[in-house]
């Protein structure tokens, strides 16, 4: 397992729901799941990451930053349990748990 | 040298004079048999391809004596046996010609690179079964049948696929035509080959190897391609309405197929778009069907397990007056070559969008794909689709011309660290190491017209220049390499251009994309929805 946590500067867009917290996906192979929480970070959106594989994090970092170019996130963690899931299912994944928040 | 009918004239009354008259041969003495047909440098023909195989006569054709018989040159669809290649390794055999090698790919490619395999070309099936007609000729052609009677009368039925293309070749070519049978019958179902053009038959001791290589299993979609069925649905399908269309053989159209009854209904498709089409009968339309949005199916191939269901449908599927499924794949690949849309996937694509799924440690080869997913230069004008996509192809041109729609669904990874997107295809080290004059490419860049994945859906037909395609590949091939170098700029003006388009662009949510909205979510949902007609093979019932 790989864990480690990645900040970025967030966009215009705050969460407007009054849900605590939206899940989406499962930990299973080629998949993960994702809790993504309103949270004042003064502007920043934070992601936290389990994987089971290790060495990878500049692909994350790249899938983050086009998450944050596409949706203008911001005050938002994101909480990540990772089962080798491939950049394209992280995108979707992200998207779906932004879209519950707004 | 003699003749081809007097060499075949000669090779009959060898046979007759150790078997006796009549056609049929003993299974036991097959090997003694064809050792009597078959002389050294001869080009065999075998039957196989991605789904039938001629699994007992290859056996025999690799027990000959190479002392007595070597130098053949083996020509067929699909190297899918190892005995094929065993034919190499025990010196009988010296060059190939083939469409596809699948199964057999990895070990091709190694025993090409080590010389004991000779390639004569990687071709398009079309392009193989033509040269059967000229420079190919057969010298003996091996089928395979599922009855036979002592006449030579031969009953394909179901999996007919391209056994009408060899008998002609071989039995007006002055060959010899040679079928394993699963059955002896004193009076043939329906007769599929007219017993003059054989002459001979073997029943053989098991029921010859059918691959159901079109049964996707739905429980094996996930959310990733549901959005690219989607995405494609909607920019492509929607927009420029096809009618007529074949679907390659892979999980991503299997989901636009599984789309059509819930999405594709809400799109408005039914009954002004995907009505016809060229492909096997894939249990994966049968929602489709159910839901009135086909009339009619031409069938390249047959599918395991659907005979009943098909049976049901006679004015969707091509139907013997017995009741069974005729499939053809010589005509079935000209169907879907003049179809409105292709939509396939592939294993690699270059920045110009030509793929391959031929890579250095696997000589697969290409099946269908390059004559289904080739611009056909048709002369129609009474397609909607072809016209539309014709006018933004040719926009400016002094001559206009429609275009046929070539889509390649992929997803940006094959797996863990193997992108589809490569800045060269390693068909470029196939060519070197394989002594090929070009590199086998499946589907040339200028066939496509779009290219779809999960970051989006390219138009390639709005391309003015190649730097603008190379950038639409670019800019829809995710975090590739070859997406990662992409000119953020340029992207961006193609996107305000509507030639990217992004799930965001065509107003699809993310969170709508779920497998609740395929129609079958398993294999027990697709027999639910034939009414019980369907009955898949073992390996895919898990209830």
């Amino acid at each position: 397992m790989e864990h480690f946590t990645c900040d970025f500067e967030g966009g215009a867009k705050a969460p407007q729901t009054t849900k605590p917290f939206v899940v989406v996906g499962v930990v299973a192979s080629s998949n993960l799941e994702i809790m993504a929480q309103p949270c004042d970070l003064g502007g920043k959106v934070r992601f936290e990451v389990s994987t089971t594989v290790a060495h990878f994090e500049e692909a994350w970092r790249a899938v983050f930053a086009d998450f944050i170019e596409r949706n203008q996130p911001r005050d938002v963690l994101f909480s990540i349990n990772d089962f080798a899931a491939i950049p394209p299912v992280v995108s979707l994944r992200l998207d779906q748990a932004w879209e519950g928040l707004v | 040298m003699p003749d081809k009918q007097t060499v075949r004239a000669e090779k009959l009354a060898a046979v007759a004079k150790v078997f006796g008259p009549g056609k049929v041969i003993p299974a036991e003495r097959a090997v003694e048999f064809l050792e009597l047909i078959i002389r050294s440098g001869d080009r065999i023909l075998h039957e196989g391809d991605n789904q039938k195989q001629g699994d007992f006569l290859a056996e025999q054709l690799a027990k000959m004596d190479p002392k007595k018989i070597h130098g053949l040159k083996l020509a067929l669809s699909c190297i899918g046996l190892p005995e094929h290649l065993d034919l190499f390794e025990n010196g009988l055999a010296e060059v190939v010609d083939f469409a596809y090698a699948g199964p057999q790919g990895a070990r091709l490619a190694e025993m090409v690179a080590n010389g004991t395999v000779k390639i004569g070309a990687v071709h398009t099936y079309v392009e193989l079964f033509a040269r059967y007609f000229n420079e190919l000729r057969p010298d003996v052609a091996c089928l395979v049948s599922i009855e036979a009677d002592a006449e030579g009368n031969l009953y394909t039925g179901s999996n007919t696929e391209e056994t009408p293309a060899l008998v002609e070749a071989t039995a007006f070519g002055g060959g010899i035509v040679v079928v394993q049978a699963n059955k002896l019958a004193d009076k043939v179902r329906r007769t599929d080959i007219p017993g003059e053009w054989v002459d001979f038959v073997i029943e053989s001791p098991k029921p010859f190897h059918l691959e159901p290589l079109f049964t996707k299993d739905p429980a094996l979609l996930d959310e990733t391609r549901i959005l690219m069925a989607m995405m494609a649905m909607k920019a492509i399908y929607a927009k420029y309405l096809p009618k007529v269309l074949n679907h390659g053989v892979g999980f991503n159209t299997a989901a636009i197929e599984l789309l059509l009854p819930t999405y594709g209904e809400e799109l408005g498709l039914k009954g002004r778009a995907c009505t016809h089409w060229a492909l096997n009968p894939h249990p994966t339309m049968i929602p489709a069907i159910e839901s009135g949005f086909v009339e009619t199916i031409a069938c390249i191939g047959g599918e395991v397990g659907m005979e009943a269901y098909v049976a049901s449908k006679p004015d969707i599927f091509p139907l013997g007056h017995d009741g069974s499924l005729r499939s053809n794949r010589f005509y079935g690949q000209m169907a879907g070559h003049y179809a409105d849309m292709f939509v396939g996937a592939t294993l690699q694509i270059d920045p110009m969008g030509n793929s391959s799924t031929v890579t250095a440690a696997r000589l697969a080869g290409f099946g269908g794909a390059p004559n289904f997913g080739a611009e056909s230069r048709s002369r129609r004008h009474l397609s909607e689709a072809f016209i539309k996509a014709g006018a933004e192809a040719h926009a400016g041109e002094s001559m206009p011309q429609g275009r046929k729609l070539v889509v390649q669904m992929v997803e940006t990874f094959q797996g863990a660290g193997k992108p589809t997107f490569v800045e060269q295809l390693e068909a470029w080290d196939a060519m070197k190491s394989a002594g090929f004059a070009l590199p086998p490419v499946m589907i040339y860049g200028d066939d496509v017209s779009h290219i779809v994945t999960e970051e989006g859906v390219a138009n390639l037909l709005l391309c003015r220049t190649d730097a603008e395609r190379e950038q639409a590949v670019r800019g829809v091939a995710g975090f590739t390499p070859v997406g990662l170098k992409r000119d953020h700029a340029m992207v961006a003006n193609l996107r305000d251009r509507g030639i990217i388009q992004r799930a965001e662009d065509l107003g699809i949510r993310k969170s709508d994309v779920s497998r609740d909205r395929l129609a079958a979510r398993s294999i027990h949902d697709l027999v639910r929805w034939s009414g019980g007609l369907y009955n898949p093979p073992s390996r895919f019932r898990n209830w």
